[in-house]
């Protein structure tokens, strides 16, 4: 009978190489993260520092800067501290809702199309806010309210409806376009309906503006992204989980659902929050992420860099939208014009690729 | 002396975790998949749950790892149900590799396989140098140190799959469930894998246990070996006493010669269809 050696081992384990490879690769990784976001950070100093000085009343640097240290006149306080600063700041706060509402989304769902603009939660906000402004004669905080009450009912939906025992990215994106248009129709609807000076006022806020932007709309904001940016950054390292999938998710440990739930309710909260205070935004959601992760090189969702992207679309659009164009235009316009071309570039390199991920 | 027949034992120092299943019914709506199953996984050995299509092999198997909720009975590790422990502490106790798992895209294998870590890591603990250590001796183990930062898109059926094993071993627990890992290999990477899984148990004592269709790698691998159909145990037991000519003719529905494997003197099956065969069987 004829007698069989095994056959050599064909591996040979190194532990130590190891142990220093993976170190350098991950700090590799860290390191390109970090100076990512100062790139990032800087770039959007610099559309800062052109949001505060330029306008109608011109304000050299120097005198900026003396201006936010209290030491400028009356006049130029006035216009930074009264209307350029909040202005800014909210776009600030806007883009980094924005920005990590479509990364937590993306993330979550596995799919590049499925941010809150294009899957219907930015549209039910619309709807809450236009029902608001036309049907009920609410302004200011009562609208960004109805806003976040359409947001939430819209985004309940989705999820129902796509709901199947679990959760398909693919199905929550075509149950999510769904809504969207019906959304849609219900704010046309009520445009339609209304006065012509009513609908003028739903207009501008649909249309996504700081044009409305103060220091009272401010603090509202400010004081959601303090409680929900933090939030959506604990709930980062759930999501490097379930982009694993369900089944690897759980069986490292995390429950699913719950960490599911928190996930979406956070994303649809920050979205809700953005868009109550300045409208619909278009594309800085839907974005963010995709451009953060091509600048990172990361496979996870890149929420600081994303969060920091959104900021700079919504500050620099702003800046071009109001001064470096012929025509001032709303933000939402500028950055429309931007991330339009960037789903049409999305779509035909998914159709080609076969895949959504 | 080579040719002589390779016996896993066990390592002495095995950790033992138990895990058995009470009584076990799991549904896929009203219909039951597993009824009324109970079993008790050896420790520190390798068993292998073989069975038809449609048997209920995988989700036993899916059941045992709590991604299925029983409709009654329990899984009991150490005696407490999997269900009702908190998961994370399931997770450092037992591992799962799902069937066909899907990578995100552009992930690196270094990434990959640090995500086995999140059992070990809580809120505000992050990543450590226990972490990094974890992940090296993962990726020794399988042999993929070298490819430590490549993408896996970029990396052939059988790489994958070590890459795969090395996440679910960078989880460090004493029982490790795979469902199908050699399904979509070729044959060497097949007999990769499966000699992978026995270094594992043999070097760590590692209880394994694999779902998985080749009755004869089964046979050959296998310290003890579960038979399913209809969501029931057909017969359990080392392969030698299972693996029988009867047996395949009730689990698989085929008539079949059962042979010595050559290499490993455990049975190996030669099915009988209704072509090619030499001598007419009576």
């Amino acid at each position: 009978m004829t007698a069989y050696a095994p056959a050599a081992r064909r591996h040979v384990a190194r532990p130590q190489v190891g142990a220093r490879s993976v170190r350098g690769v991950r700090r590799r990784a860290r390191s390109r993260t970090a100076t990512v976001c100062v790139g990032l950070l800087v770039a959007l100093a610099v559309a800062g520092a052109a949001a505060l000085t330029l306008g109608e009343y011109p304000l050299p640097l120097d005198q900026l800067l003396s201006t936010l240290a209290g030491q400028g006149s009356t006049a130029s306080t006035f216009i930074v501290f009264g209307l350029r600063l909040p202005r800014l700041l909210t776009g600030l706060f806007v883009g980094v809702c924005f920005g990590l509402s479509g990364t937590t989304f993306q993330s979550l769902l596995r799919n590049p199309l499925a941010s809150p603009d294009v899957i219907g939660i930015s549209y039910g906000a619309s709807a809450g806010g236009v029902l608001a402004i036309l049907l009920l004669g609410w302004t200011g905080a009562a609208v960004s309210g109805a806003a976040l009450g359409g947001a939430l009912l819209s985004a309940a939906v989705i999820y129902a409806v796509a709901w199947r025992g679990g959760l398909s990215g693919y199905r929550f994106v075509l149950v999510g376009v769904g809504v969207s248009a019906l959304m849609l129709a219900v704010v046309n609807f009520l445009l339609t309906r209304a006065s012509v000076f009513e609908a003028q006022t739903a207009l501008v806020w649909l249309t996504g503006s700081l044009n409305g932007a103060s220091a009272a709309q401010l603090h509202p904001l400010a004081l959601a992204c303090l409680v929900l940016v933090p939030l959506t950054l604990l709930v980062g390292r759930a999501l490097l989980v379930l982009q694993l999938g369900d089944d690897l998710a759980t069986s490292v440990g995390l429950r699913v659902e719950p960490a599911r739930l928190a996930a979406v309710v956070l994303g649809v909260a920050l979205a809700a929050v953005a868009t109550a205070a300045v409208g619909p935004v278009g594309f800085v959601a839907f974005v963010a992420g995709p451009v953060a992760k091509r600048l990172t090189g990361s496979s996870g969702p890149a929420l600081v860099p994303a969060a920091l992207v959104g900021a700079l679309v919504v500050v620099a659009s702003d800046v071009v939208g109001q001064h470096l164009l012929p025509v001032a235009l709303p933000v939402g316009v500028v950055t429309a014009a931007v991330g339009a071309p960037y789903l049409l570039f999305l779509l035909v390199r998914s159709n080609r690729a076969g895949v959504g991920g | 002396m080579s040719g002589q027949r390779i016996v896993p034992e066990g390592a002495p120092d095995a950790p033992s975790h138990r895990l058995e299943t009470q009584g076990l019914v799991l549904a896929y709506g009203d219909r039951p998949v597993v009824d009324d199953l109970s079993v008790a996984i050896p420790d520190g050995r390798i068993t292998v749950v073989v069975g038809a299509n449609g048997c209920g092999k995988s989700t036993l198997l899916r059941g045992m790892a709590r991604l299925v909720s029983p409709v009654r009975g329990a899984v009991l590790l150490d005696g407490k149900s999997v269900h009702r422990t908190p998961s994370k502490e399931v997770a450092r106790v037992l591992g799962l590799l799902p069937q066909s798992p899907v990578a995100p895209e552009g992930i690196t294998v270094t990434d990959l396989v640090g995500r086995g870590r999140y059992p070990h890591q809580g809120w505000f603990r992050r990543w450590g140098p226990a972490d990094d250590e974890a992940v090296a001796r993962a990726l020794a183990v399988t042999g993929t140190t070298e490819l430590a930062d490549r993408r896996i898109e970029d990396m052939s059926g059988g790489q994958r799959q070590r890459v795969w094993i090395a996440m679910a071993l960078a989880q460090e627990t004493d029982l490790l469930l795979l469902d199908e890992p050699t399904t979509y290999l070729d044959l060497s990477h097949q007999i990769d894998v499966l000699d992978l899984l026995t270094d594992l148990n043999h070097q760590h004592g590692t209880t394994i246990v694999v779902v998985m269709h080749d009755l004869n790698l089964a046979s050959r691998y296998a310290d003890h070996m579960i038979a399913m159909v209809d969501g029931a145990v057909a017969a359990q037991g080392p392969p030698a006493e299972v693996v029988t000519r009867e047996l395949v003719g009730r689990v698989f529905g085929i008539d079949s010669v059962v042979v010595d494997d050559p290499v490993s003197r455990t049975p190996t099956v030669v099915p009988v269809g209704r072509h090619h065969c030499v001598e007419p069987r009576v």
